[in-house]
């Protein structure tokens, strides 16, 4: 690079980031004081990036150099094993790309907007709070940590660290996580395309759009990916436009019009055939899509939150935080900290900061840049979300994520409840927003994903088109948010089919061949009934499923951050580095304080709504008074009711029992470190004297 | 590699990067340089390689959730 690069002297760098640091400071003023008068979303945008900012530049600088010693002259895994294929030495700011692509899905889109009940301001300090000493620090930590190991998985890296028993309980916490969120994912797709022709239309037209593409790329143009995904998007707009003469036309509109129901078990069937099929011919074309649409996506809804400059309609906090909101229950803490995960922490990262990434890092110094960086791009994300719920107004917002138990099924009635929380709304605004998006009712539309699709219709038509186009921008986000969601339906059936197969192999020895066709299928039925269970039980739930669901998720989302921060803890002792260990053990502590609060609440809460053993003995003493309580309509529902809350009752006793577990051989690693003297973290390679890769 | 690149070539290999698909011209002269006396796939091959490597289901194979 040549020169004409100013030069800052000390005195004009301190100025600026005493600028930054008063800007940022005068933005949480207004977001935090202003009580009755709406606040312009501009100020959550100037808040968040100064946070990002000063962080990055303070915070993560310290940790790279101070706490984990990032050595600029380390050669890498991408230089020692480099193949040109897996391990690759790539420049800092295309692997940034790659990194956040790879993080990015629907979780930092889905609980901001859940978390929108308690206000804006809870969710926004939470995001912050927690990327910047929590999420960001898991990711880079783990991101080095995996570098310095020639790129080595999580698992493996606990089982190195901390011995093949945690290795295989952390292993197990994996699986279960896999199998939440595939559920939990695909209940957010079903309760957004319920009774929705045109949403359902225009998701069902990406399948025979993705064959022709996989078969376009892989036989007529080989490996023209820009070719190819140019001729997706353009048939994908074409379906989207379509879409709303089906859903104006009967004969065609009553083949898409499905219930929850049948949408699930279509979805289970979906991703059954989708995951033994080739990769090439449905799974890769998709994917290709969904990842080009998601940054695209998120990059149009970052310009229209700066062109438009909305107004936050949703007051800063809500009476919601005792805990008797309609969206979720619980009290702020713990459920804040569980419901928004990715964006703030989320342990799912950890498992993609210890796959491909760090076996393309060029120079440990850019750790900080991908690893960081990247997670403070996906809280951004989670950012923009939050703003996307809380320019609706408010009555809307309930209206659309209350279940319909609390707020029943016609417009009058929802209008008279939430009028009745003091927020105002009457059945004309219901209904004509409805109409406006070509939607046959938005009542208990739950799951976050419709709620965030009129946030961006909303947004987005305020920069393009005007209210005529909030048809088409709506079910826009819906399809974007679907296709990237099935994408990860397909990827999570094969990656919790390979899980299976690798833990029933070591039982059974020949069901681990993973290049038998039998085998293959049978683990694919395994993962598709386990997270086709919790989906099925989700749409039947008496509270809408994601009220039971997302916790569970944020659980064990949080769990397994608790896991891999714990394991990076017990690595900062054994490389002798304790002095900065509270830099670790600070969110692992408060990981675990909420996990285990949060786990215990949902077995034994006395609240129906909030503990599972509470409402499943509702519904038990319901049974024995030969009573049957909506929405079960037959006895045989209501004994299924009762299972399903013991289930879930069982699964966060595992869940707490995986953290507990975690903890006590982290104690002991711990222990084990500080009584030997030298460092004992077993790394791969050496520094090399003098040889730069930069 | 130069560490600054061009918004269009930055665009073009963070795209492909983002699917899966490494930079074609770095492989060709990595192996020219170190395997100068074997061959050297394709661009078709290499990408049906890449494809193939990106969903094959093993450990360390996480991507896009959340």
């Amino acid at each position: 690079m040549t020169a004409h690069v100013p030069t800052w002297n000390g005195t004009q760098s301190k100025f600026l980031w005493v600028a930054i640091a008063a800007l940022g400071a005068a933005s949480f003023a207004i977001i935090a004081l202003s009580r009755g008068e709406t606040i312009n979303a501009a100020w959550l945008v100037i808040a968040a990036v100064c946070v990002y900012v000063i962080a990055y530049r303070f915070y993560a600088l310290f940790i790279a150099e101070k706490v984990l010693g990032v050595d600029p002259n380390r050669q890498t895994p991408a230089y020692r094993h480099n193949d040109g294929l897996d391990y690759v030495p790539t420049n800092q700011y295309v692997l940034f790309g790659h990194h956040f692509a790879a993080i990015a899905g629907a979780g930092p889109l889905v609980g901001p907007v859940l978390a929108a009940q308690m206000g804006y301001l809870p969710g926004t300090l939470w995001i912050l709070a927690g990327v910047v000493f929590a999420g960001a620090v898991q990711d880079m930590t783990v991101l080095f940590l995996s570098t310095r190991r020639d790129g080595r998985s999580l698992g493996d890296m606990i089982r190195s660290e901390m011995g093949p028993a945690a290795g295989a309980i952390a292993l197990v916490g994996v699986l279960m996580i896999m199998i939440i969120l595939l559920a939990v994912l695909a209940l957010v797709v079903v309760k957004a395309l319920v009774g929705s022709p045109w949403g359902t239309f225009t998701v069902v037209a990406t399948i025979p759009i993705a064959l022709l593409m996989g078969v376009y790329a892989r036989f007529i143009r080989v490996g023209r990916i820009g070719e190819m995904s140019a001729i997706g998007v353009v048939l994908l707009l074409a379906a989207l436009i379509y879409g709303r003469t089906v859903s104006e036309t009967p004969e065609l509109a009553k083949w898409f019009d499905l219930s929850g129901e049948t949408l699930a078990l279509t979805l289970i069937g979906y991703g059954f055939v989708a995951s033994v099929l080739p990769v090439w011919l449905l799974l890769a074309p998709r994917d290709y899509l969904s990842t080009f649409m998601k940054v695209g996506t998120m990059i149009l809804l970052a310009l229209g939150i700066l062109w438009v400059r909305p107004e936050l309609k949703m007051p800063s906090i809500t009476q919601f935080v005792d805990g008797s909101g309609p969206v979720w229950s619980g009290t702020l803490f713990p459920f804040l900290f569980i419901t928004i995960a990715c964006g703030s922490v989320s342990g799912f990262h950890a498992l993609i900061a210890s796959g491909t990434t760090p076996k393309m890092v060029e120079n440990e110094t850019q750790i900080r840049t991908i690893g960081y960086g990247g997670m403070l791009t996906e809280s951004f994300v989670a950012i923009m979300a939050l703003i996307g719920a809380t320019v609706l107004e408010p009555g809307i917002y309930f209206a659309m994520n209350s279940p319909a138990a609390v707020i029943g099924t016609t417009a009058a009635q929802a209008s008279q409840v939430i009028s009745g929380w003091g927020f105002t709304v009457t059945p004309e605004m219901i209904t004509q927003l409805a109409k406006d998006v070509g939607e046959n009712t938005l009542l208990s539309r739950v799951g976050g994903a419709p709620t965030l699709a009129v946030g961006m219709a909303h947004i987005l038509s305020g920069m393009f088109g005007g209210t005529t186009m909030m048809g088409v921008w709506y079910h826009f986000a819906i399809l974007f948010e679907a296709l990237f969601i099935l994408t990860t339906v397909d990827a999570g059936t094969r990656v919790a089919r390979f899980m299976i197969q690798d833990m029933i192999g070591s039982v059974v020895p020949s069901f681990r061949r993973t290049e038998s066709w039998s085998n293959n299928v049978i683990g694919s039925a395994l993962a598709c009934a386990a997270w086709g269970y919790f989906l099925y039980q989700g749409v039947v739930d008496p509270l809408g499923g994601i009220n039971t669901l997302w916790p569970l998720f944020g659980i064990s989302n949080q769990m397994l951050a608790g896991i891999a921060l714990i394991m990076c803890t017990v690595v900062l002792f054994k490389m002798k580095r304790e002095r900065y260990a509270w830099v670790t053990i600070v969110p692992t502590a408060w990981l675990v304080v909420c996990t285990l609060t949060a786990g215990l609440e949902k077995i034994f809460h006395s609240a129906p709504s909030i503990g599972f053993v509470a409402q499943a003995q509702r519904f038990a003493e319901a049974a024995a008074a030969d009573k049957i309580l909506a929405p079960a309509k037959t006895m045989a529902q209501m004994s299924q009711i009762i299972f399903n809350n013991y289930l879930n009752a069982a699964l966060s006793a595992l869940f707490v029992g995986v953290v507990v577990a975690m903890l006590v051989y982290g104690f002991i690693s711990i222990r084990k470190a500080l009584s030997d003297s030298r460092a004992t973290a077993i790394e791969v390679g050496e520094a090399l004297p003098g040889a730069s890769h930069a | 590699m130069p560490d600054i690149l061009g918004m269009r070539e930055w665009t073009v290999r963070t795209a492909r990067l983002m699917v899966g698909i490494p930079d074609y011209d770095t492989y060709v002269a990595h192996r020219r340089t170190v395997h100068p006396d074997q061959p050297v796939m394709t661009y078709e091959e290499f990408f049906i390689e890449r494809q193939n490597a990106r969903y094959a289901v093993g450990k360390g194979r996480f991507r896009g959730c959340c």
